[in-house]
């Protein structure tokens, strides 16, 4: 593992809740270099022949195993795009966890675009957790535009944790989904942004299989000037369940624009969504204010509990 | 102690004032048990609301241990002593009832231990609930019951409850009469305000004020106003509430 400095070891923690080096497998990226590597008897990564980005296999069976693949950007100027492949054996039952920090005190933008495409066999578990953090206080931008694809195999499932919370000034989010017979896929996406920042997430799941089950579920909160999109589609070919949610706090002068839809193509496609925009209730407010909390106080607490 | 002078209160509508309280004093000595009744549209959640700090009055002085709170704010009042149990709770998504009870007790390191001797006291089993969202999920009664637990952890000076009985079934509504004979047994310097057509709770009283059309219309000793107002619609039996 090579040393890495300070800043980079902040925007690790903040992206990957690390502190040191994890257990089990990584591969750790700073300013577009490889910077540790380790692997597993059962979790393999190899770096794609022509160096766009890493393969990252988990043999059949796998318990209780996890990767790491956390990406940190700390010079200004980066602009960089990483394909990463994850092959998920039958039955193998792990967590990944992936996430960018960008620090950005320079003049230039700075981009990580991640393609993260995973492939999971009949009956793997996936926990995902991705999490990206900006900050710095340059003018150059700091902008992640991240795109997920999974394909599901029959009765796989995976649970994506999607976190943006702060620092990101543009992001432009793209999850697609296939779930064969039995899969099952859970978002809980989280997002806030302020400033005059601006992200777009969009979902698309098909349920191509019996009984496939999709819930996509988003709280997101826009402050100040910024904007946001979310735009989710489920799509159902076959007898299954899909649910989509985006729930949202708008604040000051920010704006959301929420474009669910749904697409039946079988008679025993059961979808739904459900939208709601709106700010904090005044109720709440005066609630958390007789307890003794300013208004200012009040706030943080709902909006830290909202997007818990 | 607190002290209400002359306090009156009025709002504009399609260009008519329409006053809701008129010139109400009123004095809520330390150790005291005061429950104000009154019909529907008297202007009691009101007067707690100009209490607690959420409306100000239009004219009249509110006075906390001899201070003047007239000009203080919601959380002002509180962090001086003053707390206010809602008549219809409040929603949050995302915050747990462990939230709400840490915010309440200040103390943000709450055991969960500590935080189930509170919810145990409004009969809810501890355990199932302490890391339950304040949403939807709870229904009513629970939602009731969780904001009282809420409020009796905040120890207060003043504790007001803006008609505790209201969307409460009538198991917890035993319970709820139980709550309060508590509450009054183990006042010690503080006082409570409560906004109540109860009978049950009525008859706990120290005082008992009545307000009609803003204005208060008796004043006087539980025992005497009581068997003024028993069956009529001041002062009704838990069964009598509900069929209304």
């Amino acid at each position: 593992m090579l040393p890495m400095d300070a800043v980079q070891k902040r925007l690790l923690a903040e992206v990957a809740d690390l502190h040191d080096v994890p257990m089990g497998a990584y591969n750790f990226r700073a300013n577009s270099k490889a910077v540790g590597r380790h692997t597993t008897a059962n979790i393999d990564i190899q770096s794609k022949p022509d160096g766009t980005g890493i393969d990252i296999h988990i043999k059949p069976g796998t318990k209780n195993e996890s990767v790491h693949i956390p990406v940190v950007l700390s010079q200004s100027g980066i602009k960089e795009t990483v394909y990463n492949d994850f092959y998920v054996g039958e039955d193998a039952d792990v967590v990944i966890v992936a996430g960018c920090g960008i620090d950005n005190c320079g003049t230039q933008d700075s981009e990580h675009d991640g393609v993260h495409r995973f492939f999971l066999e009949k009956g793997a578990k996936v926990k995902y957790v991705e999490k990206h953090y900006g900050s710095g206080t340059g003018d150059g931008k700091r902008i992640l535009n991240p795109v997920t694809e999974a394909t599901l195999a029959e009765n796989s499932s995976m649970e994506m944790e999607m976190v943006q919370i702060k620092g990101v000034d543009s992001t432009n989010r793209m999850t697609r989904a296939s779930l064969a017979a039995g899969a099952r896929l859970v978002v809980r996406e989280r997002l806030m942004t302020h400033g005059a920042q601006t992200a777009t997430s969009g979902y698309k799941v098909t349920l191509d299989g019996e009984g496939a089950n999709a819930d996509v579920v988003s709280r997101s909160v826009a402050r100040d000037t910024s904007f946001q999109k979310f735009d989710a589609c489920i799509v159902g070919n076959a007898p299954g369940h899909g649910h989509t949610e985006c729930d949202s706090i708008i604040m000051d002068k920010g704006k959301i624009l929420a474009v669910p839809s749904l697409e039946a193509n079988h008679v025993d496609a059961e979808l739904i969504h459900e939208a709601a925009i709106g700010k904090i209730a005044g109720d709440q407010l005066i609630k958390l204010m007789t307890l003794g909390l300013t208004e200012q106080e009040a706030e943080e607490q709902i909006i830290n509990g909202f997007l818990k | 102690m607190l002290e209400l002078k002359n306090i009156s209160f009025s709002v504009e509508e399609d260009g008519k004032r329409i006053e809701i309280l008129k010139d109400i004093s009123l004095t809520v000595e330390d150790r005291k048990f005061i429950v104000i009744t009154g019909p529907n549209g008297s202007g009691k959640s009101t007067l707690a609301r100009i209490v607690a700090g959420i409306e100000k009055p239009t004219a009249g002085q509110i006075l906390l241990d001899g201070e003047d709170i007239t000009e203080k704010s919601i959380t002002e009042r509180a962090r001086m002593g003053v707390a206010f149990a809602f008549q219809q709770p409040v929603r949050f998504k995302g915050l747990e009832v462990i939230d709400l009870l840490r915010l309440a007790t200040g103390n943000k390191t709450l055991s969960a231990n500590a935080a189930c001797d509170f919810l145990s006291e409004v009969g809810l089993c501890a355990r199932d609930y302490i890391h339950r969202e304040v949403n939807s999920s709870l229904s009513g009664g629970e939602l009731k019951r969780i904001e009282i637990a809420t409020v009796m952890a905040r120890k207060a000076r003043l504790t007001l409850f803006d008609e505790p009985e209201a969307g409460i079934d009538l198991w917890s509504f035993q319970n709820l009469t139980r709550i309060f004979k508590q509450l009054r047994d183990n006042i010690a310097d503080s006082s409570i305000l409560i906004i109540s057509h109860q009978e049950r709770i009525l008859s706990i009283a120290d005082e008992i004020v009545v307000l009609v059309n803003g204005r208060i219309e008796k004043h006087g000793a539980a025992q005497d106003i009581l068997k003024e107002i028993t069956g009529t619609q001041f002062a009704v039996a838990p069964c009598g509430r509900m069929e209304m």
